[in-house]
């Protein structure tokens, strides 16, 4: 079952860093090292894939054959503001709070 | 009303042998038990075991009693709702119900309580169901042992040294330690199908599309369903039976009719072809759990079952496709997840950027962090053609391989898991091998097929392991009753985990 | 040196549905009510799903048939994923590489200073529309005390049109008369109020100038996309800016090797244009298929269906009241604009027996007028239009005088007060008020007859060689014979006195 790649593969800490900011997440230093060789190591083990020949194969984006799935255009009622805002980190009884943005 | 000795025996302890939804429920219609009683055992159970165990995130005993009332002056007035009144069940910590806490096993999401329920939830209580607790899971779904979990471990019933698998690891340790009967999980990639079979009891993942996903808090919308836990294949087909069915508010619900589960369930299936592909029985299965399953396969053929060899040429790649298009959606679907309008929100920030990054940083665990990062690259300029449009083509490959093994099978017969469960802490620093005991699950996910696991035997060493069925869409009848088959030759629901004596 | 402008347009039109596009909340503008109009689905809560409103895609469509669009068979929704305070879900359900609609085409009249020539048309192609989400609403404090902004969710998720525009555009001006056409095109389609004080029409340009060196090179500025633009004026006042600017900076480089694409705010305060703060990367969203929603596939006779949905375009009524009805294009614009039930009432005014430019004249001064002092629109116009076109009729077949006619309807406007008007009143009024003009001359004469036998005074100063004694005695006989025709009146009065004259002499 430890069909794990060499340690030798991995992802440039940099790529780690970019993907990091993309993705809105703080990583420590020990975190990127981590990841740049476990993320390194799973895309290695992801290159399996190249040896299948997928062309003209329409990629598969649900298993539902589903489509045409609409609602009427009714309005239900909407929460209380008081239910909208109870696990709000900060509000001020009307809004979501937020640090400057312009700041 | 004085209640015959059986019943409170039932209620106690030593009644665990008959805890199973369909002998729970017989002892309800006549008489012989009260839900209140049920409720109270799960309590008492709770009380003693969870400590050990650790399913629980949350249990809400008078809420639970209130409506165990509430289904007693039903039956009472013989109003009774159907199998499931008065039976109480665990929920997986990502299902959410109004009022209640739905954490993913998450600091992210520690205190928030959810303003709305799940459709599922929904049904099950319109059935008479009674959810008692918050079942531990590996954070937001991902993992297969409870160790992704920020709040604590969940400790195997049969040995609690070992893991009861994941990601609904509550769900399936809270059955099988018989604190309720049975559980709601969800199954992305084997979440329910892996902990059921580590710790012996039934679990069952639907069709895609079969029950409704709304409320249930995605990590990767396009696999996942929730489906349920129990002692018994009886109560995962009256379970299944409360909540299938097509939810406007799930626009990849599907509607198409459900299936009676449960009126012909104890009929065996005839002339039936179970399929069995050479891949399922290659290399990396561990050789106790290859002579069980192959023992459980032996038990249809004397059944009359015909066994036909057939072959998923695209299986080898289910786990690398998984694991590119989960993260992926993951990536997107965990975006919400930003400090802003609920859940965690850093101390510790000096702009919007840096507040979002805080937030998500420190309040998801390595495991979340590690497929937000993995999905969030595969989707990325430059990168998404090769790894997130090429696993969906090598998806459909996957599917086309179902599809045709279908054309000379009604089931396919496999492991669950490459091997019995194994010890906390084993696997926790090798994400990839960790990744590969999904490797016969995960195909069905990509697939949508529905799929079953049932408890097929002990290893020497006394650890359970599942037999798993998968069956073409939309025939979860055909699957139940295929595995009630295997559970009436083997009755093992009275085996018990050593842990509770 | 010279120099082409090219500017292309997105355009985001809010869709006129009763809910949003994903959820059953409310579109309705509730400004002063924070956060009332959420839901687990808009607020992206965990677990929450979409589910398409069937109508905003209707409406999407419409609008985009309108444009001359085609409409695809087959769509699909993506995620657009980036984190902002008011993008609850993280993502934006937008349309990527398989939109509902592509290949559309308006007709503007090109800029004269462009063109060269007045009355030229500048076509502009429309690259696609298609529909999404909106976000909510972030309010800043603006102090500089670097207070907590504010987030209202209220918006989320409203339905959009976005429809993307060729770089076709060559000046400010003619970017504004697009956005103005566009306007005009969803209004008349119904598919959208175009509210642009409540965010429900806005755009963004992409600008950039082709300059024209002596030495015959050519060289392309970089393209600045000017963000959330909503009023013409701001429109028009930013690419004015904008060109300015880029003229300025690159005017004089004979080699621009800058590629990159910027994205810049306007302020219209100081009317200016400005970089929003730089990104260290390229946005990079990360579209793929929202798994949450399926495909929506649409037959060709779903499309002949709503086809027969799209009212005619403004660009062709407007030909049509010029080339038909004989309007000048400058009346026939002035009616147009004012709106789809305004224009319907001109034709309606037209069909019920009105000369087009006296409907025209009438609908534009003492209609507005009307409208203006009771402050309402010409749906609320209290006389309906066949009323309107009855008594415009009845001027062009000579049975009322002009005066006559517009006494009439403020009579009418003034009735309709107590009662609903129809025609029984009209000749109600008429008669009353002798509105109509007296055809019958043996009745004139005999008025005639009996003022001058009344007024022997002013009679002998005429007959005594005064002429203008002849004036007091048209009025009496006026005011007597309410409606008369005052030329024909004035003649017979005179031909009675002449005879006078000759039976004296
Ligand atoms: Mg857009
Ligand atoms: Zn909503």
């Amino acid at each position: 079952m430890n069909q794990t790649s060499p340690q030798s593969a991995t992802l440039p800490p940099e790529e780690v860093a970019k993907i990091a900011r993309l993705a809105r997440l703080k990583l420590s230093s020990d975190e990127l090292t981590l990841y740049s060789r476990q993320i390194g190591q799973i895309l290695d083990f992801m290159n399996v894939l190249r040896e299948v020949d997928t062309s003209g194969i329409e990629p598969m984006v649900s298993a539902v054959p589903c489509e045409n799935i609409f609602r009427e255009d009714i309005v239900i009622e909407s929460l209380p503001r008081k239910t909208v805002l109870a696990n709000a980190p900060r509000t001020d009884g009307k809004f979501f709070l937020v640090p400057n943005i312009l700041g | 009303m004085t209640l015959p000795a059986s019943s409170t025996a039932c209620a106690g302890n030593n009644g665990l042998d008959h805890w199973s939804i369909r002998e729970l429920g017989q002892q309800l219609a006549k008489r012989e038990l009260t839900s209140r009683e049920i409720i109270e055992s799960s309590l008492t159970a709770i009380s003693s075991r969870d400590s050990r165990i650790g399913a629980f995130l949350h249990v809400d005993g008078d809420r639970a009693l209130a409506a165990a009332q509430a289904s007693d002056e039903r039956r009472a007035a013989g109003q009774a709702l159907g199998p499931l009144d008065g039976i109480t069940i665990s929920i997986k910590d990502a299902i959410c119900e109004v009022g209640q806490p739905a954490t993913c096993g998450s600091r992210m999401l520690k205190g928030y309580i959810s303003p709305y329920s799940a459709t599922a939830i929904e049904r099950l209580l319109a059935a008479g169901a009674i959810p008692l607790g918050r079942a531990n899971l590996d954070e937001f779904a991902m993992g297969s042992s409870s160790e992704n979990s920020a709040y604590q471990l969940t400790h195997n019933p049969w040995d609690l040294d070992r893991t009861p698998g994941g990601s609904s690891s509550g769900s399936a340790a809270s059955v099988a330690a018989r604190m309720v009967p049975g559980s709601l999980g969800s199954d992305t990639g084997g979440s329910i199908r892996q902990p059921a079979s580590l710790c012996g009891v039934v679990g069952l993942k639907p069709t895609y599309g079969r029950v409704s996903r709304y409320g249930l808090v995605a990590f990767a919308s396009s696999l996942e369903q929730i489906g349920p836990f129990s002692l018994d294949v009886y109560g995962a087909a009256a379970l299944l039976q409360a909540m299938a069915g097509h939810d406007p508010h799930d626009a990849t619900s599907v509607n198409e009719p459900v299936d009676d589960y449960l009126s012909k369930l104890d009929e065996p299936l005839k002339d039936l072809r179970i399929g069995l592909p050479q891949e399922y029985f290659g290399e990396g299965l561990d050789s106790e759990v290859r002579r069980i399953v192959e023992q459980a396969i032996e038990v249809y053929r004397s059944q009359g079952a015909t066994l036909v060899p057939i072959e998923l040429p695209h299986s080898k790649y289910s786990v690398a496709t998984y694991y590119i298009v989960a993260p992926s959606e993951a990536s997107s679907n965990l975006a919400r997840f930003d400090g802003i309008h609920y859940g965690y929100r850093s101390p510790e920030f000096t702009d919007l950027e840096s507040l979002y990054a805080n937030s998500r940083g420190e309040a998801f665990g390595p495991e979340v962090k590690r497929r937000i990062m993995l999905g969030t690259y595969a989707l990325s300029a430059g990168y998404a053609d090769k790894y997130y449009v090429k696993a969906l083509q090598i998806r459909r490959l996957i599917r086309q391989d179902f599809d045709d093994a279908f054309q000379k099978c009604d089931l396919i017969a496999g492991p669950v898991t490459p091997t019995p469960a194994f010890k906390l802490g084993e696997l926790v620093d090798d994400p990839l091998a960790m990744y590969l005991s999904d490797i016969y699950t995960i195909a069905a996910n990509l697939a949508g097929i529905p799929a079953i696991s049932v408890p097929a035997g002990w290893t020497a060493s006394g650890l359970p392991v599942g037999l798993q069925l998968q069956s073409p869409v939309f025939t979860e009848a055909k699957l139940l009753r295929a595995a009630r088959m295997l559970e009436i030759t083997s009755p093992w629901i009275g085996r018990l985990p050593p842990t509770l004596s | 040196m010279k120099f082409d402008v090219i500017i292309g347009l997105e355009v985001h039109a809010q869709l006129q549905t009763n809910t949003k596009i994903f959820c059953g909340c409310a579109t309705d503008f509730t400004p002063d009510s924070p956060n009332v109009r959420t839901c687990p689905v808009c607020l992206g809560l965990p677990g929450a799903l979409p589910v398409l409103n069937q109508r905003a895609f209707e409406l999407a469509v419409i609008a985009a048939l309108g444009l001359r669009c085609q409409i695809a068979p087959f769509t699909k929704w993506d995620r657009k994923q980036y984190f902002y305070p008011d993008l609850p879900k993280g993502y934006q359900i937008s349309q990527y590489d398989l939109p509902f609609s592509f290949s559309g085409l308006v007709e503007i009249p090109a800029d004269p200073a462009v063109a060269g020539e007045e009355n030229a048309l500048r076509q502009v192609r429309i690259i696609r529309a298609h529909l999404e989400d909106d976000a909510g609403k972030n309010v800043h404090d603006e102090s500089g005390r670097g207070s907590d902004s504010q987030v209202d969710l209220n918006r989320a998720g409203t339905p959009l049109v976005e429809i993307v525009t060729e770089p076709d555009l060559r000046s400010a001006r003619e970017a504004r008369l697009l956005l103005e056409e566009i306007r005009l095109l969803l209004l008349y389609l119904g598919v959208s109020d175009c509210n642009m004080q409540e965010g429900n029409l806005r755009c963004d340009a992409n600008i950039n100038l082709h300059i024209h060196h002596d030495s015959g090179l050519t060289t392309k500025t970089p393209i600045v996309e000017i963000k959330n633009l909503n009023s013409f004026r701001f429109l028009e006042q930013a690419c004015e800016y904008e060109i300015d600017r880029q003229l300025k900076t690159y005017g004089t480089m004979t080699e621009i090797h800058d590629r990159t694409k910027r994205t810049y705010g306007f302020d219209p305060a100081r009317g200016i244009t400005f970089e929003q703060r730089s990104k260290e990367e390229a946005a990079d969203y990360r579209y793929f298929p929202d798994p949450d929603l399926v495909p929506v596939t649409v037959t060709r006779e779903q499309v002949a269906h709503w086809e027969t949905l799209v009212p005619e375009r403004p660009q062709d009524r407007r030909r049509r009241y010029h080339s038909a009805m004989g309007l000048t294009p400058y009346d026939a614009s002035v009616i147009i604009e004012q709106g789809r039930p305004f224009a319907d009432f001109f034709e309606n005014i037209v069909a019920h027996g009105a000369d087009p430019k006296q409907a025209a004249n009438w609908l534009t001064q003492d209609i507005q007028r009307i409208l203006n002092e009771r402050k309402c629109g010409i749906n609320e116009f209290p006389v309906p239009a066949e009323l309107v076109g009855l008594i415009l009729a009845k001027v062009s077949e000579k049975s009322l005088t002009l005066k006559a006619a517009r006494e009439a309807l403020d009579l009418l406007v003034e009735r309709s007060e107590e009662q609903s008007v129809s025609a029984a009143t009209l000749d109600q009024i008429i008669q009353e008020r002798g509105l109509a003009i007296v055809q019958d001359d043996s009745l004139l004469k005999e008025i005639i007859q009996k003022v001058i036998e009344k007024n022997p005074k002013p009679v002998a100063d005429y007959l005594g060689g005064k002429p203008a004694a002849a004036g007091s005695l048209l009025g009496q006989v006026m005011r007597e014979a309410r409606g008369a025709d005052p030329q024909v009146v004035k003649g017979l009065v005179t031909a009675a006195l002449d005879a006078l004259k000759f039976a004296d002499s």
